[in-house]
């Protein structure tokens, strides 16, 4: 019976926060024609989001061969800067020498402004995709790696307790009491992963290459073509919407347990 | 089989620490009998049983012997219930009370599987073997806590107030049922509640102020004893024996 109610209820959540989402993006809509109107916007310094809508409409096959081009860097460097992160706050926990090297690398790895490498990427990788996907790890790297380590190092001590006196050893321990106690706190890195991968992407082509949402943008605003500038803004906008909700709603699914201590 | 323990020339002192939380303590644990232990807040007893159960690490200043009656070594023949009831809220309820295994071995055999759902039964918890903790109350949980152990099928037993974040009432059916299935092992409890105590001891010590541990004087009656007028007077007179000893 509780069970029913409460499925309902999230059910009912998320059918109001797609009503709120629908509501924003109107209203924002609303706005940007009143601006347009109120202020006589020329259409190659603000175009009115018709044009724009036109635009969309009518370069749809340019605008979905670049958008999955880029749509593939971000889910590709999500991915690898995940396995990067993960590998490292592992070898990290578990080789305790290792640390004191690792640490400062780690800090070093923030403070170089990734921005500052892309060229540098693009000289190593090349034009294509490559670059794009290692710089959208690159920028996801660090926060993926520390809220891991975090989530590895902080296991409840009576946890690792109970596992001691069982008689677990250091392996099993990882695998069935640290890294799934690990999980709520690593999710809230990969959540934050999730929004700056794209801007990692997009930064890439920017600087250089040959295909891509980010390609797309330059090139129109080169030949002052605003309206498919927007265009490719909306479809990136739109798509990393998409890809945090898918995100946060596969995390939920995976840790059903965290949602709940959270509800207490 | 049951053993006995004995802890003889017990001495910590915890790495930064200005002085030893307890030096040169000594303490028997009967076999298949209940020992108690009460005492203040901060006094040591949880470091007393995690010095039992092999949990404070090399970087704090330890000695001391624990030698069983059996001529074997303690380790892995303990089991361990603390305050929280410790299930991991990843498992359903199932998986918590196999948790031992599937940390041994990586699985769980349907024999074992059996076994668990044979012991949540004799507990009253048949028909939730697939929820998850956070859905039951405190009094189930700390319930499988004990399945928990008791799969652990180990000749001894530590406590560290297992019962005391619960109500008078879940608390004295826990009680009850733990003494009745907890038969045959050597049982160590760490209480803050003198009433407990008297209820389950076989053998009752009170750590004092100047890290001995006083032997205190019980009921004639076989534990579980009921909550009645000798009880009372004992529990009367261990209140007055604890305020004298600390202040
Ligand atoms: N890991 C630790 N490192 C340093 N000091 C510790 C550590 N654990 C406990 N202590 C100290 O040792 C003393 C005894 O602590 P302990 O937890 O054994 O007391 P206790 O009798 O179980 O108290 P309570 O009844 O409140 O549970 C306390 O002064 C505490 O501050
Ligand atoms: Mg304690």
């Amino acid at each position: 019976m509780a069970k029913i109610t409460l499925n309902t209820a999230t059910l009912g959540n998320s059918l109001s926060n797609l009503w709120r989402l629908t509501i924003t993006a109107l209203v924002i809509l609303l706005l940007w024609q009143a601006i347009v109107v109120c202020f006589e916007m020329p259409p190659f310094i603000l175009p009115p989001p018709l044009l724009v809508l036109e635009k969309l409409i009518g370069s749809y096959q340019l605008l979905l061969s670049h958008s999955l081009i880029t749509m593939s860097e971000i889910v590709l460097g999500l991915l690898l800067g995940l396995l990067m992160g993960l590998l490292f706050a592992l070898q990290m926990l578990l080789f305790k020498p290792l640390r004191r090297w690792l640490l400062p690398v780690l800090i070093a790895s923030q403070a170089i402004p990734v921005f500052a490498l892309a060229p540098i990427l693009m000289l190593w990788f090349g034009y294509g995709m490559t670059s794009k996907v290692i710089m959208a790890a690159l920028i996801i790297f660090f926060p993926v790696t520390t809220t891991c380590f975090d989530g590895l190092r902080y296991t409840p001590i009576g946890y690792l307790d109970l596992a001691h006196t069982m008689g677990a050893n250091k392996w099993r321990q990882l695998w069935h009491i640290r890294l799934p106690a690990a999980l709520p706190t690593l999710a809230s890195g990969i959540r934050v992963a999730a929004v700056v991968a794209p801007i990692g992407a997009v930064v890439g082509e920017w600087v250089g290459s040959s295909g891509g949402l980010g390609y797309l943008m330059l090139q129109a605003n080169a030949r002052m073509q605003i309206a498919d500038m927007f265009a490719a803004l909306f479809i990136l906008a739109l798509f990393s919407i998409a890809l945090y909700y898918f995100t946060d709603l596969l995390l939920k699914t995976l840790i059903p347990w965290h949602r709940e201590q959270a509800g207490h | 089989m049951s053993i006995s323990v004995q802890l003889s020339a017990a001495s910590l002192q915890y790495a930064g620490a200005a002085q030893a939380t307890f030096a040169g303590l000594n303490l028997n644990l009967p076999a298949a009998k209940w020992t108690c232990l009460l005492g203040p807040s901060g006094c040591g007893k949880t470091s007393l049983l995690r010095l039992l159960a092999g949990l404070i690490d090399s970087s704090h200043q330890l000695s001391g012997q624990i030698s069983c009656s059996d001529g074997l070594s303690i380790d892995n023949r303990i089991s361990y219930m603390a305050q929280q009831d410790l299930l991991l809220p990843w498992l359903n309820v199932l998986d918590n009370v196999c948790l031992k295994a599937k940390l041994l071995t990586g699985k769980v055999s349907a024999g074992e599987q059996h076994k668990a759902r044979q012991l949540l039964a004799q507990l009253n918890l048949s028909g939730i073997e697939k929820s998850l903790p956070d859905q039951l109350s405190g009094g189930m949980r700390q319930r499988v806590a004990l399945a928990r152990t008791l799969m652990q099928d180990t000749p001894i037993v530590l406590m560290d107030e297992p019962f005391s974040a619960l109500d008078a009432v879940n608390r004295y059916k826990l009680q009850d049922l733990a003494a009745k299935v907890l038969q045959g092992r050597t049982v160590l409890l760490i209480t803050h509640d003198p009433q407990e105590a008297l209820r389950l001891s076989d053998q009752l010590y009170l750590f004092s102020a100047d890290q001995q541990l006083l032997p205190l004087p019980l009921p004639d009656s076989l534990p579980p004893r009921a909550v009645d007028a000798q009880l009372g007077q004992y529990q009367q007179s261990l209140l007055q024996k604890m305020q004298v000893l600390h202040g």
